[in-house]
């Protein structure tokens, strides 16, 4: 099969890295070859962050370049519009409907572009869901992540008991169940 | 080997896990982006191996080679400014050579992802005559690890290990082996060839100019010098990273992937220039193959249509080799998202107080680089570890100390460790005058959270001395040494404005951890909007928690307030409260 390629964009403390590996770890249970790239050091201080997974027979590139993406998994509507054309024609862009500020929209210098949603419903395969919210459900904020992941294996070919090997061999082990939970919510959304 | 020894790792647990294999006894570095991994995943095999964070790269080099005379294999982790700092041993350590195998690994940021310059390391090594190898992915990051010691040992030279941020911070499939265990080797005294005094030093670079041509020749047959011949239309030599990106946009190209690039095989790319019609020369930064290759009269195409700035690409190759026009959408518009400092960050605190003062920083290497942009904009210069204080110092002489009144410099703990304390000792030898602040936030912060030597931890996780930082000050001569709450800005405001007005040398230490170093639950602040006057006050300090309505009322993202209560100190209205003690 040709590589499959994923994309996780999100803003830096928001767990793409996380979300990444789980996504890695999967794709070499499935047997594939898998390469995925990183961002580490200041990008991550709290700026727009992108990780990329490739998997297929063989894999050479570790990165996903415009116009290549199966799947974007965004955190943020800002940082899901950045890379919205990373998306093949018809690729699936999974967003969660949250909002952060990027600096310069904090200090008025740059506005927080209106109605990001309905712009990129325009183009493409657009699934939104509002994991920060359902997170809080779970009285757990930062499981947001796996919610979303859970929307996103809709779209992806590994059935819910590998994820489920995946999470217990990837999150601390005392945060097992609840990203169990948080998966199952966003797999069953 | 059994399908269960295959795993997914990162570039630099790869290269962690073939120290490993390869016997390594003795690893020390400096973190530094993108090479700080390696010693993180190294730590996991300290039964087998000793490993330690040093104060910097210099420090680690010198260790590696010690360990080295002494028989072991050994190795110096460190990113590419690092190497300069490490440049003094490396240059000389090329003349002694080694007795068990020596390796220093340095790590590229083509692209600038969190570095200061895009200096290339194949330069700095080849003038120090080191040879150079260059994996392409993570299981040749494990296998070039074992190939550089073993060349290190055969050739009697130390291995400059190069890789880029793509290499390091990527994952890919790796198969687990066993570690190599190897007997110790004999510790011999010979002066002539570790002694590095001017007569022993001629001797020994005749001798390792001889060296470098043996490895030269043998470079010719090296297994990872590789030649994939396909169709002779296109041609390509290229290393390390840059071989992925030419496999994916030019599959059908014959390709000459070198593993070595220092020194270079002249006889197999010779014959591999004459088997194709065009010749490409596809590595990322500087000309480094290309020169060579030209300089021996072979036709290539290079630099002519590859830039020698940022990361390289398929896309990028398809364009420039192929011509494709690609069909790729226009990105959206959207306002950038710069790194910022976190919410909670110590440092914001502080540049809020310099910046309500109207002083300019010279800045050192570390998070608190982000003080130069708005909107707290305090920092002015930002050069190299260490730097911020002999700047100031700089200025000073040129202008006189009445210039510098509203200046002052800013270091981080770690850095100051690294190389800012030999700025301090000459500000104080020097007659200086300036004011001196020392963030510290207990860690080594942009890399991830490295101990040092002022905080009480080894890298092995053993309790050590903490160095105590406001002692060793008074201990260079400084007299003014303060201690401040990083969070307290009334007071932090009254001291740097009395060190400002002093006739002499201050250092004022502004202490609080780094918010993502505590696992403890953190308290929450919230906004009440009827309270809220919408004054703008809260918003100063730029804490990404914090966004303001239409109406000019803040609200707090209870998401990621981290309960600094920075906000709430600079409220005149009562408008924001705490609302949680320890919420999560």
């Amino acid at each position: 099969m040709a590589a499959k390629n994923i994309m996780i964009v999100g803003v830096g403390g928001q767990g793409t890295l996380l979300t990444s590996r789980i996504l890695g770890v999967l794709a070499t249970l499935g047997g594939y070859d898998v390469k995925l790239s990183e961002v580490h050091g200041m990008a991550q201080r709290g700026g727009s962050v992108v990780t990329f997974v490739r998997y297929g027979e063989q894999v050479a590139e570790p990165i996903v370049e415009e116009g290549q993406a199966d799947v974007i998994i965004a955190f943020e509507r800002l940082e899901a519009l950045r890379y919205a054309h990373f998306l093949k024609k018809d690729g699936a862009l999974i967003v969660n409907d949250w909002r952060i500020d990027p600096m310069p929209v904090v200090i008025g210098a740059a506005k927080y572009p209106e109605k990001i949603l309905e712009t990129l419903e325009k183009d493409h395969k657009v699934y939104v869901v509002n994991a920060t919210e359902e997170a809080k459900k779970l009285d757990n904020p930062r499981v947001f992540n796996l919610i979303v992941l859970g929307v996103a294996a809709q779209h992806m070919d590994f059935t819910r008991e590998q994820w489920y090997e995946v999470i217990e061999k990837t999150v601390p082990p005392k945060t097992v169940d609840i990203n169990k939970k948080a998966f199952d919510v966003g797999y069953h959304l | 080997m059994a399908e269960t020894n295959k795993v997914i790792m990162l570039g630099n647990e790869a290269i962690a896990r073939g120290a490993y294999e390869a016997g390594v006894k003795v690893s020390a570095a400096y973190p530094g982006t993108p090479s700080t991994e390696i010693s993180e995943y190294l730590v996991q095999y300290k039964d087998s191996l000793y490993c330690e964070w040093s104060p910097n790269e210099k420090v680690a080099t010198e260790v590696a080679v010690g360990a080295s005379i002494a028989g072991t294999r050994a190795m110096a982790c460190m990113k590419h400014v690092g190497f300069n700092v490490a440049a003094d041993p490396a240059y000389s350590v090329s003349y002694m050579g080694v007795n068990g195998g020596l390796v220093i690994v340095v790590a590229d940021d083509p692209g600038l992802y969190s570095s200061q310059n895009e200096q290339d390391t194949r330069m700095v090594a080849r003038a120090a005559k080191l040879p150079v190898l260059e994996p392409a992915d993570s299981a040749e990051a494990k296998e070039y690890m074992k190939l550089a010691f073993e060349i290190s040992e055969k050739f009697d030279r130390p291995v400059v290990y190069r890789t880029t941020t793509r290499l390091a911070h990527s994952q890919g499939i790796v198969e687990l082996e066993d570690r190599q265990e190897l007997p110790d080797k004999a510790y011999i005294k010979n002066i002539q060839k570790t002694v590095m005094m001017p007569v022993n030093a001629k001797i020994r670079h005749a001798e390792i100019e001889k060296r470098n041509e043996e490895l030269a020749e043998a470079a010719n047959t090296l297994s990872v010098n590789r030649v994939e011949m396909n169709d002779t239309k296109i041609g390509v030599i290229t290393s390390g990273i840059p071989y992925q990106y030419v496999k994916e946009a030019l599959p059908k190209a014959s390709v000459l992937k070198l593993g070595m690039v220092n020194p270079l095989p002249r006889r197999l790319i010779e014959d591999f220039a004459a088997k194709v019609e065009t010749l490409y020369i596809v590595e990322e930064l500087d000309p480094v193959i290309e020169e060579q290759v030209k300089s021996w009269g072979i036709k290539a195409v290079g630099k002519e249509i590859f830039t020698v700035e940022g990361e390289y690409s398929a896309n990028m190759l398809r364009e420039a080799v192929l011509k494709e026009e690609l069909s790729v959408g226009e990105p959206a518009k959207a306002p950038g998202r710069p790194p910022i400092l976190c919410p909670g960050c110590p440092h914001r605190s502080v540049y809020y107080v310099l910046n309500k003062l109207k002083l300019h920083a010279a800045g050192d290497i570390g998070c608190y680089t982000l003080g130069a942009v708005a909107p707290l904009s305090v920092v002015d210069t930002t050069m190299c570890m260490g730097s911020s204080i002999s700047t100031l110092h700089g200025m000073e002489k040129a202008k006189g100390k009445e210039y510098i009144k509203d200046w002052v410099a800013v270091i981080g703990d770690s850095t100051f460790l690294h190389t800012g304390v030999n700025s301090l000792m000459n500000m104080a030898y020097n007659h200086a005058t300036g004011t001196v602040l020392i963030l510290d936030n207990s860690t080594t912060g942009m890399t991830g959270h490295q101990d040092h030597a002022a905080t009480g931890k080894t890298l092995q996780g053993d309790p050590a001395y903490a160095v105590d930082i406001s002692a060793l000050c008074c201990a260079l001569g400084i007299k003014r040494v303060t201690e401040v709450d990083a969070f307290d800005i009334e007071t932090l405001e009254k001291t740097v404005k009395e060190e400002l007005a002093a006739d002499e040398v201050s250092v004022i230490i502004t202490k609080s951890p780094c918010v993502l170093l505590s696992k403890a639950k953190k308290p929450l602040y919230l906004a009440h909007a009827d309270k809220c006057k919408a004054c703008g006050m809260c918003m100063k300090p730029g804490c990404p928690a914090m966004t303001k309505h239409a109406d000019g009322t803040v609200r707090i993202d209870d998401t990621m307030c981290t309960g600094c209560g920075l906000c709430e100190s600079l409220c005149k209205f009562g408008a924001i409260e705490l609302v949680k003690e320890g919420r999560r």
